[in-house]
């Protein structure tokens, strides 16, 4: 009990600091001016899928071992649909900004 | 104090606008007199209005979709009532008068009459199709109905106080941002949009926990009722597509109450992401309103074709088909916005092959159908005008998801001829079927069937003279929305248009004359057994109207048409053994106060009432809190109750109530046994 509890603790805290860690890149970069351009972007949204699997796996407990495989059905699919929308809206969005130019 | 209500919001500056706000005012005042005088209000509260049960919350649901399904027909009649006159004239209603009658007729029929008829028939018969005692959340599922609700008054208090969107029930910026529509009429729009998107996320959530989590032991996923297969597949694309819904409504709110820049004209906005995230919810909404009438048809067809549902498999395979594609497809609502040949083409063939899984469905049914004993109920006949005149509102969609035909249509009333053929035969029969098929559930008798057919009759014929017209005007070249035209030609059609909007009305009244005359003579159609058409699933299982708590004991299923089998076996309507406590949600009147502060808020934030904003967010914190701190919010019904109510059940069943199963017991090679001349 005492040593499982130990270690959902640490869990938590590197949760905890890897979450700072990737809120505190994006703001450094912005904020400092540190890169421009499209690597801004890019460094952005890596940081930001990194961060969505810092939740799920440090704050959610969801790993490949122990979580019911009905649940990771569910998140493969959230995971897909999300990629249809974040996705089909880049492409599109994309595509009309480079035939308004 | 009152923000930007001022007197000037009453509608006394046009004669159709007050009569509009007098029927409401008129409907209402009604209603609360004739509760009065039946001194139903403590009746109403405590066992309706207040009540937890899945099943009493689906009635309310299919209420509120009947009461607003007169509301937006009475929209659609104005309409083809002004077109059928408004040849070169201005006809009887002015042009902002006429936008705000489209807008509020979209809006209502899609969000407040066929979302709440699905999930009232979801809530109704679902958890009893899989054998549960209630959904997962009955609470929730509460503060569902009474967000819709609110959704619901929001819109119909625009009639009065105010006025409505101008902006289509779309509402594509810029026209629908401050600068072009400074009023109060798409702010009514988006809080109705908000508030009822709340209440459809919660409940698609609740479904898919309750079919996830509360099946009866041996309901695996592959023997679920194929009705429980739409509502599970639907439940997830309202989960995935709400908030997209809610995303893109609360960004244009910013935009014009705080003076936001996400879809304006200048100053970095995009109004064309709007149309992009709007329909990222939009296309999937079709196949949540069209879904769940695909699984009543399939319960119908295969109750009153007497056989087992042909290709079952392939049905679930082609739901869940259907759900993803329809994730892939939204850029087709807005092909002539400009994008390129490419994504143009990929999403007009993703289009395309949605058509298939649609097909593998209609011959399924059709199949269902061959050789078997059919049975001309009204939700049979429904379900057979649906798949005729279904079809060729796919073959339209087909045509129009080509992107070269569909700069030629769009926008033209071919698409309005091609939405509404998808969505009345596709949806609204689904509904009507579901109605006919499960009203004697939900209150113990049948309903009348010769007015049922009546009905039928008047609403695909309307159908048919309302919209074939369309098509045809779609390819003259006239556009959706014209509150007047000019060319003579286009006036026949419309008012053969006109004459089939008069048989949808027809159609409507005999379902008011088929329910009225039905409540006359309950006594004698009454449903004893519980099994009125010898149904095949697990919500006949139960009596009509079933207890609170449906199943007295959990059944065990080994196939599916699980009660079918239990017929054939003899082990239907047998005592168990022994009965058990059953713990059971009490009550609660947060929910409907959760609804009244949701209504609240969404009328201040429409009138600019900051405070009352302010009180009602804080009051509803209390509410919540309230609730949440509550430990006492379940009953126990103790088992010698439950064995009086079922006891009591069984001995009002006499063998000849029940339905004679030997022409079902499986002979030759479906029995199982071996064949005679076979080793």
């Amino acid at each position: 009990m005492n040593h499982s509890a130990e270690r959902s603790l640490s869990t938590y805290l590197t949760g905890f600091v890897l979450a700072v860690l990737l809120t505190a890149i994006p703001f450094a970069l912005v904020w400092g001016g540190l890169l421009a351009g499209s690597a801004v972007y890019a460094v952005i949204a890596v940081a930001a899928v990194l961060q969505v699997i810092v939740h799920l796996v440090f704050f959610l407990h969801i790993d490949l071992k122990s979580t019911p495989a009905e649940n990771l059905f569910f998140l493969a699919f959230a995971a897909v649909l999300i990629f249809i929308m974040v996705g089909g809206s880049l492409w599109i969005m994309m595509d009309l900004h480079h035939r308004m130019q | 104090m009152l923000g930007r209500l001022t007197v000037e919001a009453l509608p006394f500056y046009s004669w159709v606008a007050m009569g509009g706000a007098a029927v409401t005012v008129g409907g209402g005042i009604a209603v609360f007199l004739l509760i009065t005088w039946l001194r139903a209000w403590k009746v109403l509260w405590t066992d309706w209005l207040t009540s937890v049960d899945h099943k009493k919350i689906g009635i309310m649901y299919v209420v509120l979709a009947l009461v607003m399904l007169v509301r937006g027909f009475v929209d659609a009649l104005m309409m083809r009532a002004q077109q059928a006159f408004s040849l070169n004239s201005e006809g009887y209603l002015p042009p902002e008068h006429f936008e705000q009658i489209f807008s509020s007729h979209g809006t209502i029929m899609i969000f407040f009459v066929a979302m709440p008829f699905l999930t009232g028939l979801i809530n109704i018969i679902v958890p009893q199709q899989i054998g549960a005692r209630d959904v997962a959340f009955p609470f929730l599922n509460s503060v569902s109905l009474w967000m819709t609700a609110a959704g619901a008054a929001l819109v119909l208090i625009s009639l009065v106080v105010g006025k409505f969107s101008q902006a289509g029930w779309t509402g594509y910026p810029p026209y629908s941002g401050v600068e072009y529509s400074p009023g109060v009429g798409v702010d009514y729009w988006l809080w109705a949009l908000i508030t009822s998107g709340v209440g459809s996320t919660l409940s698609g959530i609740n479904f898919i926990v309750t079919i996830v989590k509360n099946r009866c032991p041996g309901m695996t996923f592959m023997r679920m009722p194929m009705f429980t297969w739409t509502t599970l597949c639907i439940s997830i694309l309202i989960a995935f597509s709400f908030p997209a819904l809610t995303v893109v409504a609360g960004q244009l709110t910013l935009d014009r109450t705080l003076g936001f820049h996400f879809f304006t004209n200048g100053d970095g906005g995009n109004m064309m992401m709007f149309a992009n995230l709007l329909w990222i919810w939009g296309h999937p909404e079709v196949y949540i309103l069209i879904l769940p009438a695909f699984g009543i048809f399939s319960e119908v067809v295969a109750t009153f074709s007497r056989k087992r549902l042909f290709g079952y498999t392939s049905l679930v395979y082609a739901t869940a088909c259907i759900a993803l594609l329809s994730f892939t497809v939204w850029l087709h609502h807005f092909f002539t916005m400009g994008s390129s040949a490419n994504v143009n083409a990929i999403f007009g063939i993703a289009t395309m092959i949605i058509a298939v899984p649609t097909g593998v469905k209609i011959f399924d049914w059709l199949f269902t159908m061959y050789k078997g004993r059919i049975e001309f109920h009204p939700s049979m006949v429904y379900t057979i005008g649906f798949m005729v005149t279904f079809v060729i509102g796919g073959v339209t969609g087909v045509l129009l998801a080509l992107p070269p035909a569909d700069y030629l249509m769009h926008n033209s009333t071919f698409l309005v001829a091609h939405f509404h053929n998808m969505l009345i035969p596709g949806a609204l029969f689904g509904y009507f079927a579901g109605l006919n098929y499960w009203f004697p559930k939900a209150f113990g008798f049948k309903l009348d069937t010769k007015w049922g057919i009546r009905s039928f009759w008047c609403w695909i014929i309307g159908f048919y003279l309302a919209f074939m017209p369309l098509y045809v005007l779609g390819f003259k070249g006239m556009s959706r929305r014209m509150e007047h035209y000019a060319d003579p030609t286009w006036q026949p059609y419309l008012i053969v248009a006109a004459i089939g909007a008069l048989f949808v009305l027809c159609g409507i009244a005999c379902i008011a004359i088929q329910l009225y005359v039905s409540a006359r003579k309950w006594g004698s159609a009454r449903d004893i057994t519980g099994d009125p058409w010898n149904g095949r699933t697990l919500e006949w299982a139960t009596s009509s109207p079933p207890a609170p708590y449906n199943f007295a004991v959990l059944p065990e299923v080994t196939d599916i048409d699980a009660f079918h089998d239990m017929k054939i076996l003899g082990q239907a309507y047998q005592p168990p053994q022994h009965y058990e406590d059953i713990v059971m949600p009490k009550n609660t009147w947060i929910g409907p106060a959760l609804g009244a502060l949701a209504f609240a808020l969404g009328f201040a934030f429409v009138w600019y009432i900051w405070w009352l904003v302010a009180l009602c967010f804080v009051l509803s914190l209390v509410c919540v809190g309230i609730r949440a701190s509550d430990d006492n919010s379940e009953f126990v019904l103790p088992a010698a109750e439950v064995a009086r109510i079922e006891r009591e059940r069984l001995a009002q069943i006499s063998p000849a109530d029940m339905h004679d199963m030997h022409d079902y017991v499986p002979r030759g090679a479906a029995s199982g046994a071996p064949l005679t001349g076979t080793v």
